[in-house]
């Protein structure tokens, strides 16, 4: 019986992870993804991969946007990945970086699992369009 | 609940399980954390088949205290559960949290704060918090929170805490289907409180004065005093005309020991004439975890007065009832929705109207007929 309709969302969580307090960038990012009827869940500042892998297991994100501005995403990124793949959620996460981050590591990055990186000047909806377009089929 | 079960032949079987969700179902009871974020995406979804996933948790519910806490914008809420998950960690508890948030009547997309301030248990998984947004349901709401909240409690939380900004009917509901709830007022709300008299007021069991080391606590507490005891009867509140608001019925007293002077009177109370929950009034600093544990004991006393009281079994019963009213209700409706479809759809009906060619009355009473028919007829 098909009684009621369902209603889905596409759950974010925007991410701050490591010694980098700028969230300037992460802020416009949650608020432009309201705007685009996700639901976000924004995590704070200055946060250890544990929490940010605490975070995207229990609030069931489709989509995990990991912002770095320190320069340390070759040692955290790793760390939450695999965090991830520890409690089964690391396949059906997409998995997105935003902040500055050198070719050769975006290479490596995406070997990693990330699904793709947004530097500085992405366009909002572009990021937006790669969400519709990219998040994980769940049953 | 678990008498039913006996007469469980008699009862309407439950809806199937497909293998995923049994699967799923197994995984939450297993412990696995992952199976427990899932389920809850299914419920707020209201994805198919989420109805047999709650129906087959329902028999290990019933485990956990549920704490709902409520509250105008910025009364500090969310850090005071964060004290509150901490504090109950402390002594052994595991805790699940579900906060709710309102979403965008435009876009419907929302963003989910209160996870910030959940500093204190940030890394300690047996602290399960939820973030769901309002989605616009009507009514729908109450009902996701519940099934979120009868999953956390088969999962085997101790304590259930759902949090939510007490603003309108909407949020209303999502406390009420807590056993223990907690109003929180900030100090210098003097209108806040005048506003909270409709609604909010009746279902606090607990009402709490945050930020109490702010200016204007004592009067907040005061006014918070005479509020709670005016609504213990006519007699009583009549009574209460002395309590000024310059005057409040017991010293400031600058080391917070306010609530145990009322704690004590409340005992006698309960104690020797009727079973009356009177609710305490109590003062807590989120910010540095001043009063978390008094708030926890009183907590803990309401759920002891529900359970000598028999209470719960009232409250409990009254809960379920209005669960199976709300899902009849939808489920009719669906048909209704249907049956309209079939007769070329709402929009046609109400051109018909428009053009006096029938009315409302009639209109409705034709789509309800085949309903009717069924029922009158006892058929299937």
């Amino acid at each position: 019986m098909s009684a009621e309709q369902e209603e889905r969302a596409i759950r974010c969580l925007v991410a701050k992870v490591g010694l980098d307090g700028h969230d300037r960038g992460a802020h416009v990012i949650a608020r432009a993804f309201r705007d685009a009827g996700f639901e976000v869940v924004y995590s704070g500042l200055h946060r250890a991969p544990d929490d940010i892998v605490q975070a995207a297991v229990q609030e069931d994100v489709d989509v995990l946007g990991i912002s770095i501005l320190s320069g340390a995403h070759n040692t955290l990124v790793p760390k939450v990945i695999e965090g991830l793949k520890e409690y089964d959620a690391f396949d059906d996460t997409l998995i997105l970086v935003g902040g500055i981050i050198p070719d050769d590591d975006e290479a490596e990055l995406k070997e990693l699992g990330v699904a793709e990186v947004f530097g500085p000047g992405t366009p909002m909806a572009e990021t937006i369009e790669f969400i519709r377009n990219n998040v994980p089929e769940r049953t | 609940m678990g008498g039913q079960d006996d007469d469980a032949a008699a009862t309407p079987r439950a809806p199937e399980l497909s293998d995923g969700d049994a699967e799923l179902v197994e995984g939450l009871l297993d412990g696995s954390h992952r199976a427990l974020a899932r389920v809850i995406t299914r419920i707020e979804n209201r994805a198919t088949g989420h109805r047999a996933i709650v129906a087959a948790l329902h028999e290990h519910t019933g485990g956990a205290d549920v704490i709902g806490i409520t509250g105008s914008p910025g009364a500090g809420k969310s850090t005071l559960v964060d004290k509150l998950a901490a504090a109950y960690r402390e002594r052994g508890d595991t805790v699940g949290v579900v906060a709710v948030d309102p979403s965008s009547p435009y876009t419907g997309g929302a963003v989910l704060g209160d996870r910030i301030r959940m500093g204190s248990n940030v890394g300690d998984m047996d602290v399960f918090f939820r973030s769901m947004s309002a989605r616009g349901q009507l009514g729908g709401l109450s009902m996701a929170t519940a099934d979120a909240v009868k999953a956390l409690d088969a999962f085997g939380k101790d304590v259930v805490i759902i949090e939510t900004v007490g603003a309108g009917q909407n949020e209303v509901d999502v406390v009420r289907t807590a056993d223990t709830v907690a109003v929180l007022v900030q100090p210098g709300s003097g209108d806040d409180v005048q506003t909270l008299k409709a609604g909010i007021l009746e279902i606090g069991d607990v009402f709490v004065v945050n930020k109490a080391d702010m200016d204007g606590a004592e009067r907040t507490l005061a006014e918070l005093e005479e509020m709670v005891h005016r609504r213990e009867g006519p007699t009583v509140g009549l009574d209460a005309g002395h309590h000024g608001f310059d005057a409040p019925d017991h010293p400031d007293d600058p080391e917070g020991e306010v609530r145990d002077g009322d704690g004590e009177r409340d005992d006698d109370e309960s104690d020797s004439e009727s079973p009356e929950w009177t609710p305490e009034v109590l003062r807590t600093v989120a910010n540095t975890g001043e009063g978390v544990e008094d708030l926890i004991a009183a907590f803990d006393d309401h759920a002891a007065h529900l359970r000598e009281s028999g209470e719960i079994e009232t409250t409990k019963r009254r809960r379920y009832a209005e669960e199976i009213r709300t899902l009849v209700r939808s489920d009719v409706g669906a048909l209704a929705t249907e049956e309209i479809e079939r007769r070329g759809g709402i929009d046609r009906l109400a051109e018909a109207v428009r053009r006096r060619d029938t009315d409302p009355y009639s209109v409705a009473a034709e789509v309800v007929a085949p309903i009717v028919d069924c029922v009158e007829t006892g058929g299937e």
